[in-house]
């Protein structure tokens, strides 16, 4: 008994292979095909960029997931420690979010400063910046 | 060293049936339990990285594009976008393959297999810090980027070179290298100097103008060597620590353990912890 239930968990590990293989060949399909390596011409459109952005994004957190509950054993352990460990996690959701809209800012604000420093200076000069009536033009 | 110290503590605690208090928390040993939350700290680190990395190539108006950047192939082959990558991805994931294999074979006491299987894991790892080695090679050696310049330049515009490669005039009746925007470039080193080339932009409000190749977000060449590098640093240490404890399960100190092969699970736990990373860095490095 204890024999045969050795022989099918080592096939299970190999299953486990075959999957994270195939899944990883996927993602790296889709990658090229979202960039036009497959077909000519698709990368110009962009939600075919984002459709294949979000495929690959989940197919990772599959594979997370995987090897988190099969290699790593965490199916078989009890429910307290599985959220111990994994719901910190969900902590990072908002730090994704909250830093790449801070990102998005950056970039905003680079540009507007940009826009400023190509400004003619004598309209700066003589009123300094405070005084100086900002025209919707100036600042975009 | 403090794993050894927990052990010690382990097998002290277990003939009460607990570490201390007469139940085991979470039913876990104290070693295992305390793995899954080194590795969760680890996990906030590389995190943090990432998303740093996700603020500023969002912060950036352009980035280099990975496959562009990643298209060599060792023996001089280029052209070949992220099959490289995926060769040490593979590399990895068989390694942890091999790891679940040793683990089971610890579960049955079955020394030699555990060995044979730990030494499959270590060559996997050792030949994935080997291509890491190469990659690194090839970026810093051939293609000139560094922590702190990254020649790789993407257009925002479509136009013409007004240059050969070597950024020399072109020769009479050569035809004109052009490019469409969103295409990535890299910079190359001509005698000892950058050529940063000539072209003109055939597209958009700047039409007409007459513009030389710019460098690329300087942040890409730092992100990239910090966190593959931090990713390298973990799957080093994680081959020193299979090398100990492989040495270990050979010489029979865990047959004398109550607790058998226990740090085999454990420095598994770690080891699939370096190849959940890599499906991480994996994604935002070569696939996005």
């Amino acid at each position: 008994m204890a024999h045969e239930n050795h022989e099918k968990a080592i096939k299970q590990v190999y299953i486990g292979l075959g999957i994270l293989a195939v899944i990883t060949l996927i993602e790296v399909g889709v990658s090229l095909f979202g960039k036009g390596h497959i077909i000519d011409g698709v990368e110009s459109n962009t939600w075919v960029i984002y459709i294949a952005a979000l495929l690959i994004i989940g197919l990772s957190l599959y594979k997370a997931k995987f090897i988190i509950y099969e290699f790593m054993h965490m199916r078989y352990e009890v429910p307290g420690l599985i959220r111990s460990v994994l719901l910190p996690v969900l902590l990072l959701v908002w730090a994704i979010i909250a830093f790449f809209l801070e990102g998005d800012y950056w970039k905003e604000k680079r540009n507007k400063v940009k826009v400023r420093n190509e400004m003619p200076a004598e309209k700066l000069v003589p009123q300094g910046m405070l005084d100086y009536e900002w025209s919707k033009e100036d600042l975009q | 060293m403090a794993t050894d110290t927990a052990l010690d503590h382990d097998i002290e605690v277990q003939s009460g049936d607990a570490w201390d208090g007469g139940k085991k928390p979470f039913k876990a040993s104290y070693g295992k339990l305390m793995m899954w939350y080194f590795l969760l700290s680890d996990a906030f680190t590389f995190s943090g990285f990432l998303i740093a990395y996700g603020a500023l190539r969002i912060s950036s108006p352009t980035w280099p594009v990975p496959d562009f950047v990643f298209q060599t192939f060792p023996g001089g082959i280029t052209g070949w976008p992220l099959i490289f990558v995926t060769v040490m991805s593979f590399l990895l994931i068989v390694s942890s393959v091999t790891m679940v294999r040793a683990v089971q074979e610890g579960a049955r006491e079955n020394r030699k297999g555990v060995v044979f299987w730990m030494i499959l894991t270590i060559i996997g790892g050792l030949g994935f810090l080997g291509c890491q080695a190469w990659e690194w090679t090839n970026l810093i050696g051939h293609e000139h980027m560094s922590v702190t310049t990254n020649p790789f330049g993407t257009h925002v515009e479509s136009g013409v070179y007004l240059e050969d490669a070597n950024g020399d005039a072109y020769a009479a009746g050569a035809t004109k290298e052009t490019f469409e925007a969103g295409e990535s470039y890299l910079i190359h080193k001509h005698n000892g100097d950058w050529v940063q080339r000539e072209y003109q932009v055939t597209s958009g409000t700047d039409e007409g103008t007459r513009m030389n190749q710019e460098f690329g977000p300087k942040a890409f060449g730092a992100l990239f060597f910090f966190i593959t590098g931090f990713h390298g640093f973990h799957v080093f240490s994680g081959v020193v620590f299979l090398i100990i404890i492989m040495l270990n399960a050979a010489s029979g100190v865990y047959v004398e353990r109550k607790n058998g092969y226990e740090m085999v699970e454990k420095i598994g736990l770690y080891w699939h912890f370096v190849d959940l990373v890599w499906v991480f860095v994996f994604l935002v490095f070569y696939l996005l």
